[in-house]
């Protein structure tokens, strides 16, 4: 990809490899991450709203719950994830990492929003209330608006290394919601049920009940992987255009870029 | 197979209004992100080609 006159010194390689060798491999990674989340979100809903059958206590109201529980799995585990690439990046100043966070920020959002959303629709025919301010929903409030703040945060700062130290921090200091989001509905008194499924313990749903909401799980995964790839592909163009693997990239692709 | 038509279906038991309202939105904002992602990339793509474009010539190297 370089010439010889242009990778004098190793130092040069190692700066410049990651982000160009990170684009190439999340180009082919995208479509799959893709595909999968397609094919699983196909079958989920099929078994969640076909073959799940009506829920004795709730009816049909429950069949929410098969995308409420992912997107908020979602919601908090892609904190963490945005959490942990900002701690590195922070700590070793890689270019890669901060990107990485900034590109989950937003679809962290959306979960987190959707969370809500979904929670509230099936709060109203379950408790006879959309909203209630208990620890669970106060908690997954703040999360949205951690995200919100980490991406207004950083836009609002014109250098991005300085944007993704600032935001790097704002992260690292809400990731402790996270625990408390999860642990909420055991540490308060709350209008929120406990988990059905839960690490270490057999789940409380019938399995097939418990099937769709599992493939639905994955199928948010593989979205999330998808959607947060493609936009640090993105992010990686627009904050590396000056490097030299991108003008090499261009020239290589006659202005058509990968 | 739970429903013997598709009024059955779309009803929901007389849930439908809060099903469809959750798997509506959450279908919107996959395809409005979907749809925000691939913009943005296009752009990114568009941006850097017109800068780099006719900078395929010999750079001098980096200080």
């Amino acid at each position: 990809m370089h010439d010889t006159s242009q990778t004098r010194g190793g130092i040069h390689l190692f700066r410049y490899a990651a982000p160009a060798e990170f684009y190439r491999l999340a180009g082919k990674a995208v479509p799959v991450f893709g595909t999968v989340a397609a094919i699983l979100a196909a079958i989920g809903l099929y078994l969640g709203l076909f073959v799940a059958p009506t829920d004795a206590q709730q009816g049909e109201s429950y069949r929410i719950l098969f995308i409420h529980v992912p997107v908020a799995w979602m919601g908090m585990l892609i904190y963490v994830v945005m959490a942990f690439w900002a701690a590195i990046g922070l700590v070793f100043n890689t270019r890669m990492s901060a990107i990485m966070a900034s590109a989950l920020a937003p679809t962290g959002a959306l979960m987190a929003f959707l969370t809500l959303w979904t929670g509230s629709m099936w709060g109203r025919p379950a408790w006879g209330t959309y909203w209630d301010w208990d620890a669970r929903m106060t908690s997954s409030l703040i999360l949205l608006f951690l995200y919100m703040g980490f991406m207004a945060l950083h836009s609002a700062i014109e250098d991005p290394r300085r944007a993704d130290r600032a935001a790097a921090v704002l992260a690292l200091v809400g990731v402790v919601n996270v625990p408390i989001i999860y642990f909420s509905v055991q540490w308060w008194n709350s209008l929120h049920q406990g988990s059905s499924i839960r690490v270490g313990s057999a789940p409380t749903i019938a399995l097939p009940m418990l099937v769709p909401m599992i493939v639905l799980t994955f199928a948010c995964w593989s979205y999330c992987i998808a959607v947060a790839l493609a936009r640090a592909r993105a992010i990686i163009l627009e904050r590396e255009r000056g490097t030299e693997w991108v003008g090499a990239l261009v020239a290589g692709r006659a202005g058509a870029l990968p | 197979m739970n429903w013997g038509s598709l009024h059955d279906f779309l009803a929901m038991g007389g849930y439908g209004g809060y099903i469809w309202s959750a798997y509506g939105v959450l279908a919107l904002g996959v395809a409005a992100e979907i749809a925000g992602v691939r913009a943005r990339l296009v752009r990114a793509r568009r941006v850097t080609a017109a800068l780099r474009g006719r900078a395929a010539r010999p750079r001098p190297p980096a200080p």
